[in-house]
């Protein structure tokens, strides 16, 4: 008897999408346990976040399945995603992360408790009253990233959480990624910076032109990478 | 031309002085207009933001049709609102034919399709933008709507504003409906259209320039919106 109170382990089971005549990704089976942050790494284009958005239901596959433990229903309300380009309501800084606070039937103390953590998480408190569209790329990134840690997830999807970050912020995201992941968090995210992927991965997908080709410990992954195209791609040659 | 000159002078000291006659024509055109519109708001706005979020067979013709009733001349406006509250139509009971109410009537018919319409415009913009992640936070397009009409507030205002400029300038509707009865359904356009017939040129005048005056507020308002509005989207 797994026990009740989770929703992993997230389960992949030959996983297509294709859009437009075009066939994205195929084939992809894939078990995603508790533990350690899994790092979704590979070339432009590979289908990083597609497969992202297939494993949060945002995008419905067009071959295979995913399928979460636990109760139905309850696995929606315990993910929560950030993506590549964060959608910012037009609406204050702290009223963006009250949002969903709100939507998942919170009282009204504990959204405030809540809003004022993630805000102080990623150092946008004194920002709070601010439109948060007019955020600069970095901010706007960090909003969204303290808009879904509020909602406590079980499982968080961050999609290049810190692609227009500069160097302190990347270092403070890794930090708030280290420690969601120590309190349980489970991550699920994709970057193109591999020593971050080395600093916080527990297992490594690799993925290339819609496939996943290895999934493995970080560890051996970068160490010893099984296929061609990742040893490639760790040298920085790759081919997409 | 020496009578023109003495019917502008004279309409400034209407104005000016805020002579009964205007004050009271005046008054009455912004309640008209003003209720008309929020008549229509509360059936356009929803219609438009349902619209916009919703997919179902029939929806295409249906915007067709309403972006075609964006363009409904005044006077068939008028015409059909005319035939239902005529002493013989199906709503001749009510005795509502050369009221006010039949004026508001008239012009809510006039301008529920425009705010419809616009309102479908701006709210599906937003909802492309924001479908996926509010999706992600569990919110289907019904929970959206409400999120999608406070998030596009200011851009609602200015179609507001656009369905009261349409309004208080018409004058084809509620000439038919309302009868431009002095003291109690004249109001600013039949006032300036019949008497100018007539050959009362001062008052026509002086309603034109507030009339002019409203059109320009209002319009310096919608500018205003699209301002604030532009420091929310970023
Ligand atoms: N809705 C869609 N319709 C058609 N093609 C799509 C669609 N969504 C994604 N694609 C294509 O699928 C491929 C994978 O896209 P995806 O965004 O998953 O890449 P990625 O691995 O996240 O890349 P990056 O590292 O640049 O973010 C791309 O070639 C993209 O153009
Ligand atoms: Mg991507």
């Amino acid at each position: 008897m797994r026990a009740p109170d989770t929703i992993l382990p997230l389960q992949a089971e030959g996983l297509g999408f294709a859009a437009g005549g075009v066939q994205i990704l195929r084939d992809v089976t894939l078990t995603i346990e508790a533990g350690p942050p899994t790092f979704l790494i590979g070339p432009n284009g590979a289908g990083k976040s597609v497969l992202l958005r297939l494993l949060h239901r945002l995008l419905i596959p067009t071959a295979g399945r995913v399928s979460w433990s636990g109760l139905p229903g309850e696995a929606a309300r315990r993910q929560a995603m950030v993506f590549q380009r964060p959608v910012l309501l037009r609406r204050s800084v702290l009223a963006n992360v009250l949002y969903p606070l709100r939507l998942a039937g919170l009282a009204r103390a504990e959204r405030a408790r809540r809003a004022q953590e993630g805000l102080d998480l990623v150092g946008l408190t004194a920002l709070a009253g601010r439109p948060a569209r007019r955020l600069s790329g970095g901010e706007q990134q960090r909003l969204a990233l303290a808009r879904a840690a509020a909602l406590q997830p079980e499982v968080l999807f961050l999609d290049e959480p810190c692609a227009s970050l500069d160097p302190a912020a990347t270092r403070a995201v890794e930090e708030i990624v280290a420690a969601l992941a120590a309190r349980g968090t489970k991550i699920v995210m994709t970057t193109h910076d591999l020593g971050q992927a080395r600093r916080l991965a527990g297992d490594v997908v690799f993925l290339h032109r819609g496939r996943v080709l290895e999934h493995s410990p970080a560890e051996s992954f970068f160490a010893e990478p099984e296929t061609r195209e990742a040893a490639a791609f760790l040298r920085g040659e790759l081919v997409w | 031309m020496h009578d023109l000159s003495d019917a502008v002078s004279t309409a400034l000291r209407l104005v000016a002085s805020a002579d009964p006659a205007v004050v009271q024509v005046v008054l009455l055109s912004l309640r008209v207009s003003l209720t008309a519109v929020a008549v229509a708001a509360l059936i356009g706005l929803p219609l438009g933001a349902l619209l916009a979020v919703s997919r179902f067979p029939g929806r295409r013709p249906i915007i067709v049709v309403l972006n075609a009733l964006m363009g409904l001349p005044p006077v068939v406006a008028g015409l059909l609102i005319y035939l239902l509250l005529s002493r013989s139509g199906p709503l001749g009971s009510l005795g509502l034919l050369f009221t006010p109410a039949a004026m508001v009537i008239a012009q809510a018919t006039l301008i529920t399709p425009i705010l419809a319409a616009l309102a479908r415009q701006v709210l599906e913009g937003l909802w492309e933008e924001y479908a996926e992640q509010l999706r992600s936070f569990g919110a289907g397009p019904w929970r959206a709507v409400p999120t999608l009409l406070w998030d596009g507030r200011f851009a609602l205002l200015t179609v507001l504003l656009a369905g009261f400029g349409r309004a208080s300038a018409e004058v084809g509707a509620v000439i038919i409906v309302g009868g431009n009865i002095e003291g109690f359904t004249r109001v600013m356009t039949t006032a300036i259209a019949l008497e100018t017939s007539k050959g009362d040129l001062p008052l026509a005048l002086a309603l034109g320039m507030v009339l002019m005056t409203i059109v320009l507020a209002v319009n310096a308002l919608a500018q205003g919106l699209r301002d604030v509005s532009a420091r929310w989207a970023g």
